[in-house]
């Protein structure tokens, strides 16, 4: 069993590795700058594919969530957690690739406009679910609670990917193609996907990783009540 | 727009996601050491009821 995940991660980060690559030497070497950005526009490769993981993550952590409310199992509480603090760590990268971006752009580090805002709301909400794993000790309860909050996050999400729709704001209006977009040049398009599957392999791993640490926390709690039978 | 300083952001931007990532595989390594310690000593605990602190 050991030696499977072992393998499947090792082939993962093979994966990731030459996906990466690939998608970096195009982003550098063969695309050429946008007409009215220059080369900053390059972010958006890190940018979208972040926001993209980072959402799945969310999403697959709610699934986790409800899984747990519907059986009260532990294993799919401690899977959740695990997804969410990986899909954490690239709503992160987002936060900080845009305030990057925005600053040459628009001149500001920061703007309150519907997106950014809510953006915001959803990363604190989500550093809140583990912060609130972390001042709970009693598991079935920390579990509950944390998927309520993670149903609560879920929602927010669906504000943030419309909040370019139902309000005018500074962020840009949808650009790629399957949001009805089409405001990029041919070819530019292509390296976002490649590098969200790139990035997907790598919170695959991660989230294999955090799963087994979270196995383990469970393995020291249980035999701490061993220890303490005694 | 300024070429250089244009170029300067775009570098910073990559950096920061592959620095924000390379922190949180840091904190993954760190935490699996002392989980590890952590399950040894446990596990040395319900061995030997006698060492219990």
């Amino acid at each position: 069993m050991t030696d499977t995940r072992d393998r499947i991660m090792l082939l993962l980060t093979a994966i990731c590795a030459v996906m990466l690559t690939v998608s970096l030497y195009k982003i550098f070497l063969v695309l050429p700058d946008e007409a009215n950005q220059g080369a900053i526009y390059r972010i958006v490769y890190v940018h979208v594919p972040a926001i993209f993981t980072g959402f799945t993550g969310f999403f697959v952590a709610l699934g986790g969530s409800a899984a747990y409310l519907a059986t009260g199992k532990l294993k799919y509480d401690a899977f959740a957690a695990a997804v969410t603090e990986v899909a954490l760590a690239f709503a992160t990268i987002v936060l900080a690739t845009g305030m990057i971006w925005g600053r040459i752009i628009w001149g500001i580090w920061w703007a309150w406009d519907a997106r950014l805002t809510t953006m915001l709301v959803c990363w604190l909400i989500y550093a809140g679910y583990l912060m609130l794993r972390r001042a709970i000790e009693e598991p079935t309860q920390r579990a509950r609670l944390s998927a309520v909050v993670s149903i609560f996050g879920c929602v927010d999400i669906l504000i943030v990917w419309k909040s370019i729709e139902w309000w005018r704001t500074q962020h840009p209006a949808p650009v790629l193609s399957v949001r009805d977009g089409g405001g990029m040049g041919p070819g530019m398009e292509a390296p976002i996907y490649w590098n969200w599957l790139a990035f997907m392999c790598l919170a695959v791993i991660l989230v294999m990783v955090r799963t087994r640490q979270e196995r383990m926390a469970g393995e020291i709690d249980s035999l701490r009540r061993m220890a303490h039978s005694y | 727009m300024d070429e250089a300083r244009n170029l300067s952001y775009m570098f910073y931007g990559f950096a920061a996601a592959f620095v924000i990532l390379a922190i949180y595989v840091a904190s993954l390594a760190m935490r699996e050491r002392k989980l590890r310690t952590e399950i040894d000593r446990v596990r040395r605990m319900v061995e030997d009821p006698a060492k219990k602190q």
